[in-house]
């Protein structure tokens, strides 16, 4: 006869609640977890899916991601120069915040380089690729935006033509993917008034010079757009992402590209580096330490009910005893009681979380083996919270019965 | 009545208890010889503090005495208020209690509280279901085999009671006043269950109690007063 089974069969009700509180508390716990995992893996999910093998930015930056990097636009050119060097993109990538039907919608920008990049390598669930060079975006599903939505930024219309999911910048915002010319395009946008202060301003610059009294066509050509003006260069990048040669020795390429005095170049170990050991340590520390915390308290307040259930049944355990039940009927009695609770409430925790988990604002990441280990951990608590309870059992005298 | 040791449920030489030391101590029983046959029934009677329960704690094997013998099936379970048998396996075997409240397990039915004493003792849980079943059906509450202890009466938990003594076949009951919280017809009824259990199935059973009103069901009546058996045991009229 399974005195445990029998116990709970007798107060089910009671048992329910307790698992449910218990399940509950485990869902903290496993939700921690997954807080941690979705911050570590949204601090390198572009890393990870843009799989460019160096990084090249700013000289002395730990850029585009870690902190503000800004390149010549023409250094892909250069890049693409080195020996063994089999491509390099742009890249740009800048967080906004707008509003969208009467909400704030906050979203990082990333441009992908048109025309070779379309953005395959996109996870899409609805829509399709860009098919065009301006005008048309991909957005992430927790931005809430459905096919087919059109949205201003800057001075020009999007339309949403596909869908992806689980892309989050290093900060955890959803993303967008455009292409890099309307990316720069939003990035650096001005308002009419700006333009035309900064021709205004140019011109008088101009005017103040030689060369610009002398040659009205100088003047002309301030006031006009800053493309049609060679001496201003296009909008500088973040970053360049490069890729070589199969068989090409990557230290060797990342030494020939760092050795120029205006770049700094990072591989995608490094960039990983960068964001975990930097970007996103104090959260991933602070969650940790949150989530053992979370563990302690769970053990204890195991161990609390764990006692109390064996309190409420102390004088039966006496009679047990007077019976002759040898000790192990009486630890079992609470033990298996103490795992089915454990086992119960991490299977409250699991399903749970499936509801909860997706609503949360951030990404909760629950990998399996963050399941087994809070498996095992949810195991070592329900026998260490029994200890306890079978601790005030074994002490029970037979006598008390009697007396 | 005198018994070979074959058929002697209970046999206790100079039992005496002492709790505490010095200018605390207390001598609760004070060279207590007994003897018990299998099929007898006695009452132990006397005021509180006379010694019953402590002559039925250490009888029970539930405290040593601090110094006297005892015989249980054949054998010594007590030498020099030691025990020389494992006294919870000796239990489970060959005792079987009873007490004021019928302390039943409240979280089984009646009959798992009757199969849960067989089971403990190496039974079957088959085995065990059916033989609970028959005891209830012995005593008389078959019928509210499958009720919780509390949907049963008073009477019916204490008849449940006296099962889950009898579970294991016992050479001894042990009874601590199990009629004190029935009503006087009830408690009579019990008391004379203890009788019909003690001569069908051959097991001595010695009951604790204030009630003097059913010592006719009694083979003998042993008065305890200060930590003795006083005077020469007589046998009830």
């Amino acid at each position: 006869m399974n005195l445990a089974l029998k116990d709970i069969r007798h107060n089910f009700g009671r048992f329910a609640l307790t698992a449910i509180g218990i399940g509950l508390l485990l869902m903290l716990v496993m939700g921690m977890g997954g807080i941690y995992r979705g911050l570590v893996d949204d601090a390198t999910l572009l890393v990870n899916r843009i799989n460019a093998d160096l990084w090249v930015v700013q000289k002395n930056t730990r850029g585009p991601f870690a902190e503000i990097s800004r390149i010549p636009a023409n250094t892909e050119d250069r890049v693409r120069a080195v020996p063994e060097v089999a491509s390099s993109d742009d890249f740009v990538s800048h967080t906004i915040q707008r509003e969208q039907a009467g909400r704030p919608l906050r979203m990082t920008v990333q441009g992908l380089s048109w025309p070779q990049d379309k953005g395959e390598w996109l996870p899409l669930i609805a829509g399709r690729r860009l098919a065009q060079a301006h005008y048309e975006m991909i957005a992430d599903k927790s931005l809430g935006l459905s096919l087919g939505t059109r949205m201003a930024l800057g001075k020009d219309t999007y339309t949403v033509v596909g869908i992806t999911r689980n892309m989050a910048s290093t900060a955890g915002d959803s993303m967008v993917f455009v292409t890099l010319a309307d990316s720069q395009a939003i990035q650096y946008d001005q308002s009419g008034e700006a333009v035309r202060l900064e021709r205004e301003a140019r011109k008088t610059r101009a005017s103040e010079f030689d060369p610009g009294r002398v040659q009205p066509e100088i003047l002309n050509r301030a006031v006009g757009p800053s493309s049609g003006i060679p001496a201003l260069g296009p909008p500088p990048v973040s970053a360049v992402v490069v890729k070589i040669m199969p068989g090409a020795d990557l230290a060797h390429v990342a030494a020939a590209i760092a050795s120029w005095p205006d770049v700094s170049v990072y591989t995608a170990d490094a960039q990983r580096q960068l964001l975990v050991g930097g970007m996103v340590d104090k959260s991933r520390r602070q969650l940790g330490l949150f989530r053992g915390l979370l563990i302690i308290v769970s053990a204890i307040i195991m161990a609390l009910i764990l006692y109390t259930l064996t309190l409420d049944k102390i004088h039966d355990i006496a009679v047990l005893k007077l019976m002759g039940a040898r000790n192990m009927v009486v630890i079992n009695l609470i033990l298996q009681q103490a795992v089915l609770l454990g086992a119960i409430g991490y299977g409250i925790a699991y399903l749970a979380g499936q509801w909860v988990f997706p609503v949360f604002p951030r990404r909760v990441l629950i990998v399996n083996e963050d399941l087994w280990l809070l498996a095992g951990i949810v195991l070592a608590i329900s026998v260490l919270a029994s200890l306890l309870g079978i601790w005030r059992a074994m002490k029970v005298q037979p006598n008390e019965v009697i007396s | 009545m005198v018994g070979t040791q074959d058929t002697l449920a209970v046999e206790a030489f100079g039992l005496t208890k002492v709790y505490g030391s010095g200018n605390t101590e207390v001598q609760a029983l004070r060279g207590v010889d007994l003897s018990l046959a299998r099929g007898e029934v006695i009452a132990l009677l006397g005021p509180s503090g006379a010694g019953k329960s402590t002559l039925l704690t250490i009888v029970g094997l539930v405290n040593p005495p601090t110094a006297g013998r005892i015989r249980m099936a054949g054998k010594p379970v007590v030498e020099d208020g030691r025990f020389t048998v494992d006294v919870r396996s000796f239990r489970r075997q060959h005792m079987g209690f009873v007490f004021q409240k019928a302390n039943l397990i409240p979280f089984l039915t009646a009959r798992e509280n009757v199969q849960v004493a067989m089971e403990i003792n190496g039974h079957s849980p088959r085995r065990a279901k059916h033989g609970a079943t028959e005891l209830l059906d012995y005593l008389g509450v078959a019928d509210r085999a499958d009720h919780y202890p509390n949907m049963l009466s008073g009477g019916q938990q204490q008849r449940v009671a006296v099962a889950r003594a009898l579970a294991n076949q016992p050479s001894l009951i042990l009874a601590d006043e199990p009629t004190a919280a029935l009503d006087s017809v009830r408690g009579r009824q019990v008391m004379d269950l203890f009788r019909k259990v003690a001569h069908e199935r051959q097991a001595g059973v010695i009951v604790v109690t204030h009630d003097h009103r059913a010592l006719d069901l009694f083979d003998r009546a042993l008065e305890m007063e200060d930590g003795l058996i006083r005077g020469k045991p007589a046998v009830a009229p």
